[in-house]
Parts: C-alpha cells; structure tokens; sequence
C-alpha cells in the first residue's frame, strides 16, 4: 500500500524544483515527468483510515485519480502553449518559470485537500491552492488579466473566510461527543457521532462552510469570480481549475452534508443543495446566450455543470452526481485543450476570433466539435447517462423540478450547439501560427475515450466503483 | 468553564466587547489613516484576547498565538498599511454616512445574536464569544461591501479575520495548527495584496475599485 503522503510530496518538490529551471522546454518536460508520476502513484492509493492528517477515504482517493489525470493532460498541453506564448511576447521566460512552479503547487494542494481527514488541513489546502491560483490567473500582468485575479481573490477571500468560520463552528459542535482535541476535527469521526452534537451549532456551521466551499464550487450566486478567472488565466489552468478545485470544494459539501444527515434534528442540507443546483443550471444557462468570449463561455457552462451535479446530490441521486462530475471535468479538460490551441492559433479568443476551426486545422477542428458535443450531454458521449440518471431521479422523486431542470438544459445545450457551429463549421478565419502536432492531440482525445468508455460502456469494475463511491457519500 | 460574574468569563467578554466597538469605528470612520489606527487597536485587542486565554485555558499554544497576532497584526501590517497610504495620498472616501452605517452595524450584531443565542448555554459555554466573533466577522464583511477603495476593502477583509481569530481563541482546545497557518496564510495572503496594490496603482492610478468595472462583459 502507498503513503497517502506520497502522491502529494511529489507536486510539492517538483514545484520547489520548477522555480529554479530558467528553461522553458526543460520545465515544461519536468512539469510533464513529475504529473505523470503524481498519476501513476496515485493509482496505488487504497482507503485507510489510520493516519492524524491524511486518511484517504473513496470519495478522496477518486478525485485524486480524477485531479492527477486532469493534471498530466493539463501538463502536456502547458509545454507547447508555454512556448508559443513565449514566442508572442505574451510571456516573459522568468513569468514562465513562475507558473510551472505554481502549476505544481496548486496540483500538491488540491491533492492535500482531497485526501486530508482533518477540516483545519483541508482548509488550509483549499486556502493554500486558492492563492496559487491567484497568482497563476493574473501572471501575463495585463491590466484585464489583474483585474481578473483581484476579482477572483476578493470574492474568494470571503468564501475563505467564511469557511474557517464554519470549520471552528464545526469543530465546536463535534467537540462535545468526541473531546477536544484532533478527533473532533476528523472528517470520519464526526461522522460516526454527529448524532450526538448539538444540532443549532450544526446548522450554523453547515451554514457558513456552504457559503464558504460554495464559492469555490462556484454555485450560483457565488461563481462571479469564475468566468473572469477562465478568460484570463493561462489555459492549461482554465481545465485544471474548470474540474479541480470545483470538486475539492464539492468533495468538502458532501463530507460537511453527510455529517448532517447522520443527526436527526438539523436542517435538510439536501434541500439547499436542491435550491442551490437549480439556480446555478437556470442562471448559467440564460447567461451562455449573452456571452461573447469563449473562455467566459464555457466558464457558464462548467457553473450550469456543477450546478447540475449539486442538484443530483439533493435530489438523492449520488451515483449519478458522482459520475456527471467525473464526467465533465475529463470533458471539460478536453473542450479547454483545444479551445487553448485554437485561440492560439487565431491570435484571439472570442467568437469573432474562432470560426471554421475545422477547415482550417481539421484534427483541432473535429476534436473541438467532439468535446463540446460531449459536454453538451450528446451520444456518443458518457455525460447522457448521467444526464439521464438525473432526470429520471427527478421524475421519481420531485417530478415538479424536472421541467425547470429540463428547460435550462436543453437551453444550455442549445447555446453550445449554437456556438459550436460558427466555432468549428463554416469559413475558417486566418490561422496565425501553423497546425497543431498530432502528439499534443493525446491529452485531447483521451479523457474523451475515457467518457465514452466509463459513462457508455461501464465496465463491471467501474460501475462497482461508482457504487461503493455512492454508498460511502449517501448518510 | 466559567460563568458570567467571574474574572474569567468577564474579562474574555470585555476585549470580545471592545473588539466588536472598533468594528463599529471602523465602518463609519473615513479618514484613511484613522481607519488604519482603529485596526490596530482591535488587532492588539485581539492580542490581549489571545493571551488571556492561553491564561486562562493554560495553554502555551494561545500564547505562541497571541505573540503572532501583536507582531504581525499590530505592528507589522500597520506599518505596511500606512506606508501604502501614504504614497498613494488617498483621500477621504465616502460611505453610508455615520448613522446608516451605525445602523447597519447594529443590524448585522442583531443578527448574530439572534442565531447564536438559541444554542443553550450547556452545550457551548463559549456562545457568547461565537455571537461576538460573528459580529465582528459580519461588520467586516459590511465593510467591504460599503467601502469603494482597495486599502478600505483590505481592512475589512483584515478585520473579517480578526473575527476569526477571536472566535479560534474562545473555542477550547482547538489545536493551533489552525491559528498559526491562519497568522501565516494571512501573511501571504497580504502580501499578495500588496503585488496587487502595486500593480492597480501603476495600471489604474487609482485604487477605486470602480475602475476595475470594466471586467464585466458588455453584452453582445
């Protein structure tokens, strides 16, 4: 069995490594080295629950895999975006540098987050990966780049805030049943003996770590940071960010709503997750149609997603939550690649920029068309059967909700197959630069392959998975 | 641990007190360099808080915390505040106005009272500390929100925390992990703000938040 503490030292030392590499080419292939292993070590996490600050439980230990994987396609696509951006003067070699070592950071933290059975730790870490993605968000230094991170770390900042709050508040209520101390901060054992706790310091703290990690799932109307923090960043970080950091903070609510369900006499966080979701999908959806900007874009639509996803949870369909956030982050990772080349290619990205990718660069073009069509929830592409899941879940439990929830889908859908078209189809715009190289392709279609392979054909062991990871999220 | 009409309890609730009283000074004050004055009297408020409760609780860790507080909050970050003042020549911004923001302030005290005062004195014997941490949490956030100017907007942000720190101190035996790497994240937290005021003042010759407006997307 591997040291959860492994996977997490390697992000940590390969950032230290990274800020003192000045080439670029160098640090990209260090970056891509040090990710894959981070992947390949993480697949040999097993849960256990002995350990004061790391004790991995399923629900960790899979987005681990998720976020690492993520980050290995997310680092292969960062060495020849580095470079073409060096080349255009958008960034200096040292600004360079600088990313590679946070991109790590940021990747170390997210892990700690996921992994961490201590609500201080996992504090600490989303905090710790909130302030290396601020940085990275605003490192080309232009006036709309800074404008974007300040935006982002103010309204982050609160969110930060308000979640300490709710984790003092947390550990007040379980200090009663378990003593003070470090058992009354475990995710695990509050858990087990939430039923003793005070149920009004519950809410309270329920309460303040919603608001807090909701501003980081981005659920609306607490995602305003998020679009401007997509459209600015780098891009590799837009894919990283689009899944990562919004599935830690979604990791943290679920850990947070099955203390709750274990004491009868607190507030139903399902149906605030409920409300929360709905908003989200029907606010995100009507804001796709106003969008310009295809960064912004489909920053909308990754909040209409996670909205989606949050629904699931309060609607008592975990499977189908859990499996439309793995889902759509592989993705999202995918639409985000190519959207980066693309914009790159046509030296701007808005939708006046990008038009007629496919006649242009024909591979880019296609795999552009594939991953918005997988987002979009369209055969042949895993996220219908999430997508199904839900709706169906909805029909039989709250049959009321589902036509609000199918109006902002399909409004949704619509919009990305709108934008899809003038995207992809039709006269192409000048390319800049040349075609892309079919290596880079890799990191592209293979989390498309994986949506098709876990969402379409489902293989035994993954659908055992899934349902051990439902099993273990639902009270 | 104790109960109202003991040394303990009375003087943990008196620095509670005056911290919340300068939450109120600070959302009504305008001059800059007063505002900046009034967050380092609640920060070593903070400190004193700290340190009477590493007294009380006997512990060493509150005190290794109370000596991070008065170094960096009350000695440190004011000096970096007013060295940024004073190279930006701020003027006097506008607010609510005194009674409005007064009023608000109240409000928002109202309102931590009325959720935290239904928890039964039994369960938590620092109810009161959380219903004076969250007001003062409460009033920082209404300072960010009423307040135009970055520096302004950063002090409520530092006072949000010192809501915090009030509140990881009244909590008995929560281990100091949190308190330190809250001291430490503050720190870098702060120092990213600096990047910031730097790179604003030189892209934006102001630090009006107004000015960064232009982030919003104008609609096709």
């Amino acid at each position: 069995m591997i040291s959860p503490w492994l996977p997490v030292l390697i992000p940590l030392l390969a950032a230290c490594v990274l800020g003192f590499i000045p080439s670029h080419r160098i640090a990209a292939a260090v970056n891509l080295a040090a990710s894959a292993l981070t992947f390949l070590i993480a697949l040999g996490l097993r849960p256990h629950d002995t350990g004061l600050w790391l004790a991995p439980d399923r629900l960790g230990i899979h987005f681990t895999w998720l976020t690492s994987f993520i980050a290995l396609c997310a680092a292969w696509m960062s060495g020849p975006y580095i470079a073409v951006e060096i080349q255009a003067e958008r960034l200096t070699p040292a600004r360079a540098r600088l990313y590679h070592a946070l991109f790590q950071a940021f990747v170390a933290f997210l892990l700690i987050g996921l992994l961490a059975d201590n609500t201080g730790l996992t504090w600490i870490a989303i905090e710790a990966a909130t302030l290396s993605s601020v940085v990275v968000v605003g490192i080309t230094g232009t006036p709309k780049a800074v404008e974007a991170s300040w935006r982002f770390f103010i309204i982050c900042g609160v969110g930060i805030a308000l979640a300490l709050f709710g984790t003092i508040v947390l550990y007040l209520a379980a200090s009663q049943p378990l003593g003070e101390g470090f058992p009354a901060m475990s995710w695990r054992r509050m858990a087990t003996s939430a039923a003793q706790c005070n149920a009004l310091i519950l809410n309270l703290a329920f309460v303040f770590l919603l608001l807090g990690y909701g501003t980081k799932a981005a659920l609306s109307p607490l995602h305003t940071w998020m679009p401007g923090a997509h459209a600015e960043g780098p891009t590799p970080v837009s894919a990283v960010l689009s899944g990562s950091l919004l599935n830690v903070a979604i990791c943290v609510i679920l850990r947070t709503r099955k203390i709750l369900a274990a004491n009868p006499g607190v507030i139903a966080p399902n149906n605030i997750l409920l409300a929360l979701g709905l908003l989200s999908v029907l606010l995100a959806s009507i804001s796709l149609w106003r969008r310009s900007d295809t960064k912004r874009f489909f920053a909308f639509s990754t909040i209409e997603q996670s909205g989606l996803a949050v629904f699931a949870f309060g609607i008592g369909a975990p499977l189908a939550g859990l499996l439309h956030l793995t889902l759509h982050t592989m993705a999202k990772a995918s639409l985000y690649q190519c959207l980066g080349h693309a914009a790159q290619r046509k030296g701007g990205q808005s939708f006046a920029d990008i038009q007629g990718l496919i006649a242009s660069d024909r591979p880019l073009g296609l795999s552009l068309a594939a991953s918005i069509i997988a987002v979009a929830a369209l055969p042949p592409f895993g996220l219908i059967v999430s997508l199904f899941m839900i709706l169906s879940a909805t029909a039989a439990t709250q049959p009321w909700l589902a036509l609000p929830l199918l109006i902002g889908i399909a409004t949704a859908a619509a919009a990305l197959i709108h934008r899809l078209q003038t995207l992809c189809l039709g006269p192409a715009t000048p390319n800049q630069i040349g075609k892309l190289a079919p290596l880079n392709l890799v990191p592209i279609l293979t989390p498309l392959l994986l949506t098709i392979i876990i969402g379409l054909i489902m293989p035994a062991p993954v659908a055992a998975w899934f349902r051990d990871l439902a099993a273990e999220v639902s009270p | 641990m104790t109960d109202f009409g003991q040394l303990n309890y009375d003087m943990a609730h008196l620095l509670e007190g005056v911290a919340l009283l300068f939450s109120f000074v600070l959302l009504y004050q305008r001059r800059v360099e007063a505002v900046i004055n009034t967050y380092t009297a609640q920060a070593v408020t903070v400190a004193a808080a700290c340190f009477w409760q590493s007294h009380v609780q006997h512990s060493l860790d509150l005190f290794a915390t109370g000596v991070v507080t008065l170094a960096v909050k009350a000695i440190g970050f004011p000096i970096a505040l007013h060295r940024i003042a004073g190279q930006l020549h701020p003027h006097r911004e506008t607010n609510f106005g005194v009674f409005p923001s007064l009023g608000l302030g109240l409000f928002l005290t109202c309102l931590a009272l009325l959720v935290v005062m239904p928890i039964p004195a039994g369960a938590a014997l620092t109810r009161e500390t959380l219903a004076m941490s969250l007001s003062v949490l409460l009033l920082g956030l209404a300072i960010m929100t009423t307040r135009s100017s970055a520096l302004s907007q950063t002090i409520g942000f530092l006072s949000v925390e010192n809501g915090l720190a009030l509140a990881a101190i009244g909590v008995p035996g929560m281990p100091i992990v949190v308190e330190l790497s809250v001291a430490f994240l503050v720190l870098i937290a702060f120092i990213i703000f600096g990047i910031f005021f730097f790179r604003i003042r030189e892209q934006f010759e102001s630090l009006e938040l107004h000015h960064l407006d232009r982030i919003t997307e104008a609609p096709e």
